[in-house]
């Protein structure tokens, strides 16, 4: 989808260069579009947004490898970054037990959570999280639905699961 | 939580787990939602709101808005062209406020601009001008005879009295306690938004996140002056409702944007608009007295109820009749004497949330029981479990005669015989109150357990017509299934596509199934709420499927197979289910055939308190629901893990705070939804004992996680701390200063 079908971006702000899920875009942002706002414009629609002040986790990214809330990222800041939404970064074991545990009611949420379950697996390494510190993990992240447990369970699941095959990590 | 592997029985479709449709797509961020919708050429609306709870319009300055490049047109109250005055139940609510405001928040204007920020920009630079007016905060007040008038009849929405039994004094033992409930947003986390673009016969069609596409269609027909088959309404992806979404909020400004520009408008709110606009959880004020006997049976419940309405009706008619209806909880009681109102205000308009009335009887009926429990030292699931309702006994309040699924006692000892966690408090400062401020290294730390009952009906009741539509499509691609039915996020779709192979494939074996969008060209299915949806729906397309059934030559498709038996043609089975009618209760005695059926449940919680600082954190909540027959175990499960955690909100952390009429916290940085990091072991535990007036044997399962999750852990707290704990949400300072947190109120006796 275009940009001028959304009739939303700013014709005449600062154009930015980034990787959007490894491919090469080019942003028109204001000074005050936030990365979430930009993304969406641009039509990268996966990323969902519901306070835009950092307190939900819906609109998570990896921002250079880094988890951000992309509501809080000024996009004219993301000039050559590496941005890896849900749409890259949604593998399928998490998938998988994401419905195998029922994780996903309204799925407003889930997005953001695929990608905070990613990077609570990478940050934890080899080290088998507890289901308290999967809870501290996830706790950045809104979800008005399920009551996370589903989201918690399987998010535990898939790190044994990896570990247990010998990767801590996966793409 | 229970996963079963599908599995093909006698029943092969209902009562097994099955992979969502729409799961897959809502991982991976693929699935659109209402604000994901784009349409070439569209334009942006954006909201001018009160920021007045009470006030009069002197005059609304546009111009300068209009200068403005790339704003369009500007919407007021004059350019309404049919009813200015909406409301799917009462009509009282302006589509634009034209004379006065009436709460914080209240749309004025609608500015369209080519893009949403322009549209926000320019909504800044309209200028209205007010004069303020005496603004009516406490709902106590409401009714006073120098209290100001916010509607032309008065500031009463309804009042209702369900009086009959035996005289209410008098018993062995009588308790009294006055409790409060505060105000909860659903904070569901998609923002209301939508896209109306004009059709070719001077129609609209409106794509829209929503609970009910008729209630809408209906409404936004009447605001436009046209007939209603000109109205197309069509289900948005849904991020959460939970109530929320039962009223209008920018449908109807959409569909006028997009008629009177000739070009597709779409709006998205942000948060702080989100919770100014759609009603909220009614603040309640329940004053009780309870009589028994000695050994603990009931004898009397007398209840005074009122409800903080805000300053339009929206779903208080019915609000209120559930908390009045529930007011006695699932119990024998000889007398009944309960009086509930619902009155205008000048706060934020309140309605449907999970529950709906509910919630708010029961922490009352359930708290006043434990100061009974506690008056006559009887353990506080003992004393339940000796009142409880059992199959044929006569509900409460209405009279009516409870059939065989009514679980209660199952409930109640079900949950009670739950494991409990682990006696002493764990150290891990994960595990403490406080969490991991470290606030404490456990010496303050007392564990509490709690208990609490809940009941509420499925279906509209109180007379209300209920009906659902569904049409099944036999085709050589397999079978569609239409339903109007709003997928929110609870499932229904799967338990459209479960109903459908349940029914067809024993005759025309395995076949693809697929549901078709919901809109209004889809029939009627009335609302996403009530814990209806699933009762309605199935019986619907069960009966839609049996109808499809009886149309088609079954020695044929036995012989050669659906494939070849339907070749080209297309087959269609239609249905309109109907539930038994229910019928308005008695004015005076309350009396009468008001609800279809009930749904009845337990909680038990236990929390760890710092009673030093007021820190709570909750360690278990056990549950025993009675579902009837369960459709999706796996879905409900997430329903009732759902739930609960709204319950804990209520109870500890959620309230809209609103002072003088103006909202405090609209924000998910200071309105506290509850995290991941607050949430205890669930344990869930699902009571079978089928429904005969449902299809299937079901029952609706949203809304009772909501009900006593709360007052449970509003009593384990309150077990750990000795405070007494009139009110929720709890705050640390009731803990510590051993507080009720709101003064009495004199509650007259009639």
């Amino acid at each position: 989808m275009s940009t001028a079908d959304r009739s939303d971006a700013d014709a005449d702000g600062t154009a930015v260069a980034l990787t959007v899920d490894g491919d090469q875009v080019e942003l028109s942002v204001a000074p005050e579009t936030s990365l979430l706002r930009a993304l969406r414009d641009a039509g990268h629609l996966a990323t969902t947004g519901a306070c835009e002040q950092g307190e939900c986790g819906s609109c998570s990214v990896l921002l250079d490898g880094r988890m951000v809330c992309s509501c809080l990222v000024p996009a004219v800041t993301c000039a050559s970054a590496e941005v890896r939404t849900v749409t890259s970064l949604c593998a399928p074991d998490v998938a998988d037990a994401l419905v195998a545990h029922g994780a996903v009611q309204c799925g407003f949420c889930t997005p953001g959570f695929v990608v905070a379950i990613e990077t609570a697996l990478r940050t934890a390494g080899d080290r088998v999280l507890s289901t308290d510190e999967m809870h501290e993990h996830l706790a950045g992240n809104l979800c008005r639905c399920t009551g996370y447990a589903g989201l918690v369970t399987a998010a535990l699941e898939v790190q044994r699961a990896r570990l247990a095959a010998g990767a801590g990590r996966s793409t | 939580m229970s996963v079963t592997a599908p599995t093909r029985s006698a029943s092969p479709s209902i009562g097994v787990d099955h992979e969502r449709p729409d799961v897959r797509a809502k991982i991976s961020g693929e699935f659109e939602f209402s604000n994901d919708a784009v349409a070439p050429g569209m334009l942006f609306g954006a909201t001018v709101r009160s920021p007045h709870p009470h006030a009069r319009i002197v005059a609304i300055d546009t111009r300068a808005a209009l200068a403005m490049e790339g704003v369009v047109t500007i919407l007021t109250a004059d350019d309404v062209p049919g009813d200015r005055i909406i409301g799917h139940i009462t009509a009282d609510q302006p589509v634009f406020a034209f004379d006065r405001v009436r709460y914080e928040g209240e749309p004025i204007a609608f500015v369209i601009a080519t893009s949403q920020r322009l549209a926000w920009r320019a909504a800044d630079a309209v200028t209205v001008e007010y004069s303020p007016l005496p603004v009516l905060t406490d709902p106590e007040a409401a009714l006073d005879p120098d209290a100001p008038l916010l509607h032309p009849d008065g500031n009463l929405v309804r009042r209702l009295v369900i009086d009959h039994g035996s005289e209410c004094h008098g018993a062995e033992v009588e308790v009294s306690g006055t409790w409060w409930t505060g105000r909860q947003d659903q904070a569901f986390l998609g923002p209301e938004s939508g896209l109306a673009r004009p059709d070719p016969d001077g129609g609209v069609t409106v794509l829209i996140a929503t609970q009910d596409l008729h209630l809408d269609q209906v409404q936004i027909a009447a605001a436009l002056g046209i007939d209603t088959s000109l109205v197309r309404v069509v289900c948005g992806g849904v991020g959460g409702a939970f109530g929320g979404r039962e009223d209008v909020t920018c449908q109807i400004h959409l569909a006028l944007a997009a008629l009177l520009t000739g070009r597709p408008v779409k709006t998205t709110f942000r948060r702080r608009e989100s919770f100014l606009a759609h009603p909220k959880r009614h603040p309640a004020r329940l004053a009780y007295r309870i009589g028994a006997d000695r050994d603990g049976t009931l004898r009397y419940v007398w209840a005074r109820i009122r409800l903080d309405g805000g300053a339009y009706a929206s779903t208080s008619m019915p609000v209120i009749g559930v908390a009045a209806y529930f007011a006695a909880g699932p119990y024998r009681f000889d007398g009944v004497d309960i009086v509930g109102e619902s009155v205008y205000t000048n706060n934020p308009v309140s309605g449907a949330m999970r529950g709906f009335g509910a919630v708010q009887a029961c922490f009352g009926i359930e708290s006043t029981l434990d100061l009974l429990a506690a008056e006559l030292d009887i353990d506080p699931v003992e004393l339940r479990r000796r009142n409880a309702l059992r199959p044929g006994d006569r509900f409460p309040t209405s009279g009516q005669i409870v059939g065989p699924s009514a679980p209660v006692i199952e409930v109640i000892e079900r949950c009670a015989a739950l494991p409990l966690p682990e006696p002493s408090p764990q150290l891990h400062p994960y595990a403490r109150p406080g969490g991991t401020g470290l606030t404490t290294l456990g010496e303050g730390v007392r564990r509490g357990v709690g208990f609490a009952v809940g009941v509420k009906h499925m279906l509209y009741g109180e007379g209300t017509p209920e009906w659902c539509d569904a049409t099944v499509r036999l085709s050589s691609g397999g079978v569609e299934v239409l339903s109007a039915a709003v997928e929110v996020g609870q499932g229904i779709t799967a338990v459209l596509e479960s109903v459908a192979r349940e029914e067809l494939e024993p005759a025309l074996g395995e076949i693809p199934i697929r549901v078709g969008p919901a809109s209004t060209a889809a029939g009627y299915a009335g609302s996403s709420s009530a814990s209806r949806q699933t009762w309605m729906s199935a019986g619907a397309v069960r009966a839609a499927c049996r109808d499809l059934l009886a149309k088609l030559d079954l020695a044929v498709v036995s012989d050669v197979g659906w494939e070849q038996a339907v070749t080209d043609q297309v087959i269609a089975g239609e249905a309109t289910y109907r539930p038994r009618a229910t019928e308005a209760g008695d004015p005076t005695t309350g009396r009468g055939d008001v609800h279809v059926a009930w749904m009845f449940v337990a909680h038990r919680a236990v929390v760890d308190v710092d009673v030093e600082l007021g820190t709570v954190k909750v360690v278990q909540i056990a549950t025993s629901q009675d579902v009837g027959r369960a459709v999706h175990p796996r879905e409900i499960h997430g329903q009732i893990l759902g739930g609960i955690a709204q319950g804990l909100g209520l109870a500890l952390n959620e309230e809209l705070r609103v002072h003088d009429g103006i909202a405090l916290n609209p924000s998910f940085t200071d309105y506290l939804v509850p995290t991941a990091a607050d949430m205890p072991e669930m344990l869930v535990d699902l009571v079978e004992v089928a429904e005969p007036e449902a299809p299937y044997g079901l029952k609706g399962v949203g809304e009772p996680p909501s009900l006593s999750s709360t007052p449970a852990i509003a009593a384990a707290i309150r077990a750990a701390s000795g405070a007494p704990l009139r009110r929720v949400p709890i705050h640390p300072d009731d803990i510590v200063t051993m507080t009720a947190t709101s003064d009495p109120v004199e509650v007259p006796e009639t």
